[in-house]
């Protein structure tokens, strides 16, 4: 029997697995419509300078071609910048595609090829010829350095670095314990499995259906309506399943755009499909040179930090992240001084990649952090357990929850930390040096304004509605899961519909926020649905539940009872015909509190540790093994949890020992853009990773007690595991990805 | 892509009198043809499919060898009892290679054939002497990770990138073609070339020219071997340096010794005389390390590739000393003996 809590906290199996197993589910490229054209992006091929001309005419001349859509027969669309702007843009000048003959980067799109069919549009485009007038391009972060500065405008929801605390540079000289270093990772892409893709279909009299790849359907729906001036009633977007995204689809991207375009411009339907090595086009995690200071008492205290990160944008938008702060709120610390600036190059704008920022400045931090520990000659544990911090030291507010001590305590067990020798080198194999290394993690626990609907009819049947994404995180389980336990239901009489421009809005899926806001939302609209129903109950002709209040009553078997007295109860069916209504249904919004946020700040935090082994002559490291403690308060569904975990894991540890986008500078080109050239971690490399929850109750992060686990997993892991390579080998690698050639 | 026409050859004669026409491309397994296509670094015109020709069988030879039909995949090959039990050291070559699904489709003379995975070459928007005879090299100066130490020229520092044929390499194989005029017998040492000034040119084949078997000698060296691949990743990447070694040993003291690199040249790379250097050595690291200065003696590194001359020494050093102590590298276990 249901009974109150059933479902929620319970690990339950992904209810569209069969969907996407049996291939029923389908992703942004896989609509069809009648009368279906195809185009396909002809990618540019300089870095910087102009278009002088486009030949067109041999594409032209292909039959089954429709149309080749340059800057020079685009549709007009809108004119400022503002309208450009998506929900997550930087500030600065939007990127427009065909918009003028100039190019801003390699790769950059400079034509859609429109033709009947996907073969003839892709010949047709590999016959179009370009001829470009060349201008000098940068796109080595180290050259631009030298113009590094602090970004005029901040962008929403990023703060900038605190002022500083105390007098950083005057503790560092005066403590006795000193590390320095340079730390910097390889510009990496998110490369989800399923391609950026748009399906527009033209429903006539100006209206489209969108099937986008995007993290969130109203972002892309206002941004249709606004880059082509259109009604919000003629545009639906939905984005009912997405392969995989990791930050890659916050923002519209220009297949979206040139789709839209065409479809309006031929008013036809049409599909965009980016190629692999398209993926490599428009977003990445940005190329940051960091430098790390610390100082320390001869106990381990913290005497001074200073973190500087120089960070890679465009020339046309300051893409920013918190790459810093960090190094000022995680420890206690009384002298503090950090800075972040961008450097301009010339390739598209960077983008938020899982845990943007936090991945980037806590590698850095905490592997200086293990410099420290064998400075001071301490255990690393001991060292942040020395300096461990109950409030965020940058603004002063205590935190929500933070079990980040009992991570690092079931971390260290679940390892065999004590196994470590704390003497580089000395633990061998065979021919591998055996090292462990160790890392903190964090990331910002959010709660984003989200509304949701839930319906409830007479036969026992949920729907749950929210405008909300589910990228493979599991947003379609958790929800059903919150919905059934609101009314005593199995998860099959949950029907959930996320993934539509036209649902109750909700922003973008990202910042692990998810989980908490939509999860939220829908708990509020099931609570207005079941006092509503109640009402009705109360209000039958002699009714069992006459003076029942919600708290007396439980909702299960499709039945309303009194608590204390099962015997009396009414039924779903009798209190809706009581009411004259034929469903319930209500929505409500989450929002996060004002008051809260006066005081308290709320992060998830996890304790990584790595075991490696390192073949002593040839420089391979294999990742036996790695335990993720994480604290991230209220687990909802412990399989799928586990799962974000396990995928966060796998990306870290692919910036520790692999990925890696190379740059031809003097081409101002990606040029390893494929699946084959660009590793991310094989199967081979994926050894045992072990994630475990330590228990952390939070009454305040958000209503429903929960804090997201999409990006934690990533966070401190490339640290953790270059911890533990230096552990082994005595080698400190502080340029990721550390490749066998770093160890010879 | 372009279009094409397609033509399923019904004979051997057939599929070589169309070969010959520069525009037209044989297909195989089409691993690496279809992804050239997609990429419009090939634009044949007429594409001939020769998977119907009767060269899918592995045969006894007279000299106790075997003869391998140039359409046998390659996991059929490296799952071949006879394969597996004589010539362990090609077995295990052919499976550190590209995942389960390509070795199903990639055929025995695809795999010869198949063409470098320098970033340029794949990339039409950038300069490249191979793929554009005259338009320069940028790898010389550009990302060169995964470039060639050994036998380069100005005009090009591609690689060739097959594991098998650094097993093929080492085992002194022969690879048996048939052309427009008549068949004929290379070595596989001369199968494929060095780019010089003519980088676009990998192999020997003369136009028409379509591999058809390569046939191994009675000697597998099958109790002293190893294939090591040295890569980025674990599995499902292309070497960086590996090693085929293979040993005939008494009493401690080398006999006959075969050792050819792949990753590191425009061909596999089998030296000779550094074999040459080990005969009667005792099967010490000592003379591991002396034959492998030879072999490198005049290896040259690029900007991001010159750690390879160092590697390649380190891995010959432990592939001799896998070989030689009767302990070869699994292809499953990826754990580095
Ligand atoms: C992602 C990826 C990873 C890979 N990793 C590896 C790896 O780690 N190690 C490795 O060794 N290989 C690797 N490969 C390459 C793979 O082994 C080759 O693609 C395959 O062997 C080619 O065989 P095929 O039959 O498919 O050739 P096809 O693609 O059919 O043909 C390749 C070339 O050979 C020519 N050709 C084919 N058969 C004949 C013949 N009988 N006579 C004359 N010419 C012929 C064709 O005209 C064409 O030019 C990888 C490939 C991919 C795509
Ligand atoms: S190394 Fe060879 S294949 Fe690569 S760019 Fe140079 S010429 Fe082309």
């Amino acid at each position: 029997m249901p009974s109150a809590e059933h479902h929620i906290g319970a690990p339950r199996s992904r209810i569209d697995g069969p969907a996407k197993v049996t291939g029923a589910a389908r992703y942004a490229a896989e609509h069809t419509a009648p009368d279906l054209a195809y185009g396909i992006v002809v990618s540019g091929a300089i870095a910087r300078g102009r278009i002088r001309s486009v030949y067109a005419a041999a594409a032209l001349a292909v039959p089954g071609v429709i149309q080749v859509f340059t800057h020079e027969n685009r549709r007009r669309t809108a004119w400022l910048d503002y309208s450009y702007k998506d929900d997550v843009a930087p500030p600065g000048a939007p990127f427009r595609p065909l918009y003028d003959a100039e190019i801003h980067y390699s790769g950059q799109p400079v034509a859609l090829v429109v033709a009947e069919d996907y073969e003839t549009a892709a010949y047709a485009a590999s016959l179009l010829a370009i001829d470009y007038e060349v201008a000098e391009h940068e796109t080595d972060l180290e050259a631009q350095r030298a113009y590094a500065y602090v970004p005029s405008k901040k962008r929403s929801g990023i703060p900038p670095p605190p002022s500083p605390r105390g007098d950083a540079e005057k503790a560092f000289g005066e403590a006795p314990l000193h590390v320095e270093g340079d730390y910097s990772h390889a510009i990496e892409h998110h490369n989800p499995m399923e391609p950026h893709a748009s399906t527009v279909i033209w429903e006539g009299d100006g209206k489209l259906t969108v099937h986008d790849k995007i993290q969130g359907s109203q972002n892309s729906q206002r941004y249709i309506t606004s880059v082509f001036g259109l009604k919000a009633d003629d545009v639906r977007v939905m984005n009912a399943y997405v392969g995989g995204a990791f930050g890659s689809g916050l923002r519209p991207h220009y297949q979206l755009f040139l789709a839209v375009m065409a479809a309006l411009e031929l008013e036809r339907s049409i599909k965009v499909v980016l190629t692999r090595d398209q993926m490599f086009t428009f977003s990445y995690r940005p190329h940051t040179l960091q430098t790390v200071r610390l100082a320390a008492d001869r106990s381990g205290a913290l005497r001074s930090i200073r973190h500087d990160a120089v960070a890679g944008t465009s020339r046309y938008e300051d893409y920013q992240e918190n790459v810093v702060n960090w190094s000022g709120m995680m420890y206690h610390c009384d002298n503090v001084a950090l800075t972040y600036t961008l450097a301009q190059i010339d390739t598209a704008t960077p983008a938020d990649m899982r845990a943007p920022g936090a991945t980037t400045g806590v590698f850095a931090l905490e592997i200086a952090m293990d410099e420290l520990a064998e400075r001071a000659a301490m255990d690393p544990i001991a060292l942040r357990l020395r300096n461990y911090s109950d409030e965020d030291e940058n603004q002063g507010k205590a935190y929500t929850s933070k079990e980040l001590r009992e991570c690092y305590r079931v971390g260290a067990e679940r390892i065999g930390w004590s196994r470590r020798s704390s003497v580089p080198r000395s633990t061998r194999e065979g021919r591998e040096l055996v090292g462990f290394g160790m890392a903190t993690g964090c990331w910002e626990a959010y709660l984003q304004k989200t509304a949701a609907r839930a319906t409830l009819t007479p036969d026992g049947k949920l729907e749950v509605a929210t405008a909300s994404s589910d990228i493979g995180t599991g947003t379609y389980t958790i929800l059903a899961q919150i919905g059934a336990d609101g009314f005593g239901l199995d998860l099959a009489d949950v029907s959930v519909r996320i993934a539509d421009s036209t649902l109750p809005t909700a922003p973008v899926q990202g910042g692990s926020w998810t989980a908490a806001s939509s999860g939220s939302a829908v708990q509020a609209a099931c609570q207005a649905v079941r006092e509503t129903l109640l009402g009705h109950a109360r209000g039958l002709h002699r009714s069992p539940l006459a003076n029942a209040g919600i708290e007396q009553v439980e909702f299960r078997d499709g039945r309303i009872t009194f608590a204390s007295d099962p015997a009396r109860f009414v039924t779903f069916a009798d209190a809706m015909r009581a009411g004259g209504v034929d469903k319930v249904e209500a929505e409500a919004t989450a929002a996060p509190s004002v008051v809260t946020a006066l005081r308290y700040v709320s992060y998830t935090h996890a304790a990584v540790f790595a075991e490696v082994r390192v073949d002593e002559e040839l420089g391979i490291v294999r990742a036996v093994r790695i335990v993720s403690a994480v604290a991230a308060g209220r687990i909802l569904n412990p399989k799928t949890a586990r799962s974000q975990i396990l995928g966060g894991g796998v990306m870290g540890l692919g910036m520790a020992l692999h990925e890696e986008t190379m740059m031809d500078h003097n081409l101002g080109r990606f040029m390893n853009h494929n699946l084959g050239e660009y590793h991310v971690p094989a199967n081979a490399d994926v050894h045992d990773i072990d994630v475990v929850f330590v228990e952390e109750h939070d009454d305040k992060v958000s209503p429903i007690g929960v804090k997201g686990l999409g990006e934690i997993g990533i966070v401190g892991t490339a640290a953790a595991i270059a911890n533990a390579v230096y552990n082994a080998t005595g080698k400190r690698i502080r340029d990721l990805p550390i490749t066998l050639d770093k160890l010879l | 892509m372009n279009n094409f026409e397609y033509l399923r050859a019904e004979s051997l004669g057939q599929a070589a009198a169309a070969a010959a026409d520069p525009a037209t491309k044989i297909i195989a397994g089409g691993t690496n043809l279809l992804d050239l296509m997609k990429y419009n670094v090939e634009r044949p015109s007429r594409v001939v499919d020769i998977t119907r020709l009767p060269l899918k069988d592995i045969a006894e030879t007279e000299a106790g060898g075997l003869r391998i039909g140039a359409l046998v995949p390659n996991s059929d090959l490296a799952y071949d009892e006879r394969i597996k039990a004589r010539y362990p050291l090609l077995s295990s070559a052919i499976l550190a290679g590209a995942s389960p699904q390509l070795r199903n489709s990639a055929s025995t003379g695809g795999n010869l054939l198949q063409r470098t995975r320098c970033y340029y070459f794949y990339d039409t928007a950038t300069p490249c002497n191979k793929r554009e005879p005259g338009t320069g090299c940028p790898a010389v100066h550009g990302q060169n990770r995964i470039h060639a130490i050994l036998g380069t020229s100005q005009h090009c520092i591609a690689t060739h990138p097959s594991d098998m044929c650094v097993a093929l390499a080492a085992l002194a194989a022969t690879v048996h073609v048939t052309g427009p005029n008549g068949s004929r017998d290379i070595a596989f040492g001369d199968f494929h070339r060095l780019p010089g000034d003519a980088p676009e040119i990998d192999t020997t084949l003369r136009p028409g020219e379509i591999v058809t078997a390569v046939e191994l000698p009675p000697e597998g060296f099958a109790a002293n071997h190893t294939y090591l691949k040295l890569r980025d990743r674990l599995s499902y990447a292309f070497a960086l340096v590996s090693v085929a070694a293979a040993l005939r040993q008494e009493g401690g003291r080398v006999v006959e010794a075969r050792l050819a690199l792949g990753g590191v040249a425009h061909k596999p790379w089998r030296d000779e005389a550094a074999e040459a250097m080990l005969a009667g050595k005792p099967a010490s690291p000592e003379s591991f390390a002396a034959a492998a200065d030879h072999l490198l003696r005049d290896a040259k590194g690029h900007e991001h590739n010159a750690f390879k001359i160092e590697l390649a020494r380190r891995a010959i050093v432990r592939a001799l000393g896998q070989a030689a102590a009767g302990t070869p590298q699994s292809q499953t276990d990826k754990r580095i003996r």
